[in-house]
């Protein structure tokens, strides 16, 4: 077999400029998931215990689902509850998850896709006063591009090659690497695995060892899952064993990526979980008009998540059943919406 | 001739842009009521997908958010991010629709940031979002947007998605999928497209009750113009008709 040189390697290539706030290489990842435990155990526990448990000052966090859809909340505000400081995160189009962690004061670095936004709502006032203040590092990047790393990592690698983010500043202000790719010679992106030291993703259900099942958009949750060192679920409900063995088609996470499982009913309120319930527009709209008045927002954060003791605590103070059941029949209703 | 607003002759003139069997990733707002004006007229086999992962749903009314209940409503595909993302990366994917707070003569445009220093923006956006992917990957990019001399501007503070980079090959030179790139920016003065040479943005289509000087007038930049430059045909009372009562009988986009 005759071996040749590629052709036109005097290309300059480009490094994106800014900070890699996690490592991707995949001998650390690999050390972790040696004694990572497999033993198919009972995980049920509370949001308190998993994060008290599970997430220390300092790691990297990634939280599941899209923006207000399909998102751990309970585990969120458990974060902030326990003070915990100095995370970075994942801004995967986050949204109402990104705004609770900013007022909590958790995060210090930020991979950042999509933040601040609420999409067709706004813009977060008090996460914007955040980022503009310069005290929260960030480093930029794109919805595939995080996609990619957190695929990357999935596959124990510690990079994937990519064809966006060329020639534009989001490259510039990213932790990329433009390579060659070794068989056309084209010029192609490096983007670097996230392996994160605690993701959080809520589930429709789950049985008592982690084994669950989402139904809808599943965003990136099965590599998230995958690529995480560790992972707190939460689940709408938990189903017995034997469901998940009858339909082994629909398991979308396997027991062995998961830590800890959290039953957490109406558990992605305020957002919408998808054939459950819809998201809570006024409340959510409550929260951006809020958080123009610094002190009026301290207070109503404080009420509603730093002195309440639990979830259902939080949804009491919001409506509790009744209000679930009338955002129930909205999601149900959706075609006459 | 029907009376009509600026946001409705927009999403009119933007729906006609989708062909029949094409495929679009939209976002929430006037993308969306575009591809929805698009297949209840001309287009009913045009696939829309959304980025969260939803694909050819029956969108019941307007999503919030391009990951909510309704983006997969009926769909035939409840997908994943990056599913969506390399579907445009293989060049399966024919136009996408993208906002933002300054567009530049090729097309480049900034959701990011305002101000010079990025560890501390004068005004900070969301960010690219899915935008950067989305313009780096479709075959053809449109944005539909009000025009103004501060939004159409010489130099953008940050480029957070790739058009033709500074004109010419550039684009490709810099290694973004040979073809693709920005197609139309229809405003509410005109419909922009862009010179096959230099890749600079170029007036084809002038909207009713607009002149050239307020088009120019309204830009940051020298635009070209098409020497077969033709006017906007406004909104047809069938067009008309089915956006305010079948796509978005609320007025959330086009009460705007």
């Amino acid at each position: 077999m005759k071996l040749t040189a590629i052709k036109g390697n005097n290309v300059n290539l480009q490094s994106g400029s800014n900070e890699l706030f996690s490592n991707p290489d995949p001998d650390t990842a690999r050390e972790f998931f040696r004694s990572k435990s497999r033993a198919m155990v009972n995980k049920v526990t509370t949001a308190r215990e998993a994060v008290k448990t599970l997430l220390n000052d300092g790691d990297y966090l990634a939280i599941g689902g899209f923006g207000a859809n399909r998102i751990p909340t309970a585990i969120l505000h458990e974060i902030c509850r326990q003070g915990k400081k100095n995370l970075a995160f994942a801004g995967h189009t986050s949204t109402h998850d990104m705004q609770i962690l900013v007022a909590g004061g958790c995060i210090d670095r930020l991979d950042a896709a999509y933040i601040i936004g609420l999409e067709a709502r706004g813009l977060s006032p008090n996460a914007r006063r955040a980022v503009e203040s310069g005290s929260i590092k960030l480093t930029e990047w794109t919805n595939a591009t995080l996609s990619w790393r957190i695929k990357a990592a999935a596959m124990g690698l510690s990079y994937v090659p990519a064809r966006n983010l060329m020639g534009t500043d989001t490259f510039r202000y990213s932790a990329s690497k433009e390579v060659l790719c070794p068989f056309t010679g084209k010029k192609l992106v490096a983007h670097p695995a996230l392996y994160p030291d605690l993701a959080a993703i809520h589930v429709h259900e789950c049985d008592i060892y982690g084994n669950a099942r989402v139904f809808g958009a599943s965003v990136s949750d099965q590599d998230l899952a995958r690529a995480s060192k560790r992972v707190i679920l939460t689940a709408e409900r938990i189903i017995h064993n034997d469901e998940i063995r009858r339909k082994p088609h629909e398991t979308f996470i396997p027991f062995w990526c998961v830590d800890a499982v959290v039953e957490v009913p109406y558990g992605s309120y305020p957002g919408n979980m998808p054939y459950e319930y819809f998201s809570d527009e006024e409340y959510l709209k409550q929260w951006l008009t809020i958080e123009k008045d610094p002190d009026g927002f301290r207070k109503f954060f404080n009420e509603q998540i730093m002195e309440t003791t639990d979830f259902n605590g939080y949804l009491g103070l919001n409506g509790g059943i009744d209000k679930m059941l009338k955002l129930r029949a909205i999601e149900h209703m959706i075609d006459k919406a | 001739m029907a009376d009509y607003n600026p946001m409705e002759l927009m999403i009119c003139v933007a729906a006609r842009n989708l062909e029949d069997g094409a495929t679009v990733v939209v976002g929430t707002g006037a993308p969306c009521a575009a591809a929805m004006l698009a297949q209840k007229t001309h287009s009913p086999n045009l696939t829309i997908m959304f980025e969260a992962g939803g694909v050819a749903p029956i969108l019941p009314a307007m999503p919030i958010s391009v990951g909510d209940s309704r983006t997969f409503h009926k769909a035939i595909l409840a997908s994943s991010m990056p599913d969506i993302m390399e579907t445009c990366q293989r060049g399966m994917v024919d136009y996408t629709f993208l906002g933002g707070a300054q567009i530049d003569m090729y097309g480049n445009i900034n959701s990011t940031m305002i101000g010079s220093d990025h560890a501390k923006p004068r005004v900070r956006f969301p960010g690219s979002g899915g935008a950067n992917d989305l313009a780096s990957l479709c075959w053809r990019t449109m944005m539909m947007t009000p025009q103004d001399n501060k939004r159409f501007t010489e130099k953008l503070d940050f480029i957070t998605s790739p058009g033709y980079l500074t004109g010419g090959t550039s684009r490709y030179d810099a290694g973004l999928p040979v073809g693709t790139g920005p197609y139309r920016i229809i405003t509410n003065m005109a419909i922009m497209g862009f010179d096959e040479e230099s890749k600079r943005m170029k007036v084809l289509s002038i909207n009713p009750g607009y002149a050239r000087k307020d088009i120019q007038d309204n830009c940051g930049f020298e635009l070209l113009w098409d020497d077969a430059i033709t006017n906007t045909e406004p909104p047809s009372s069938q067009e008309l008709r089915l956006l305010r009562d079948e796509v978005d009988p609320h007025r959330y986009i086009i009460g705007r």
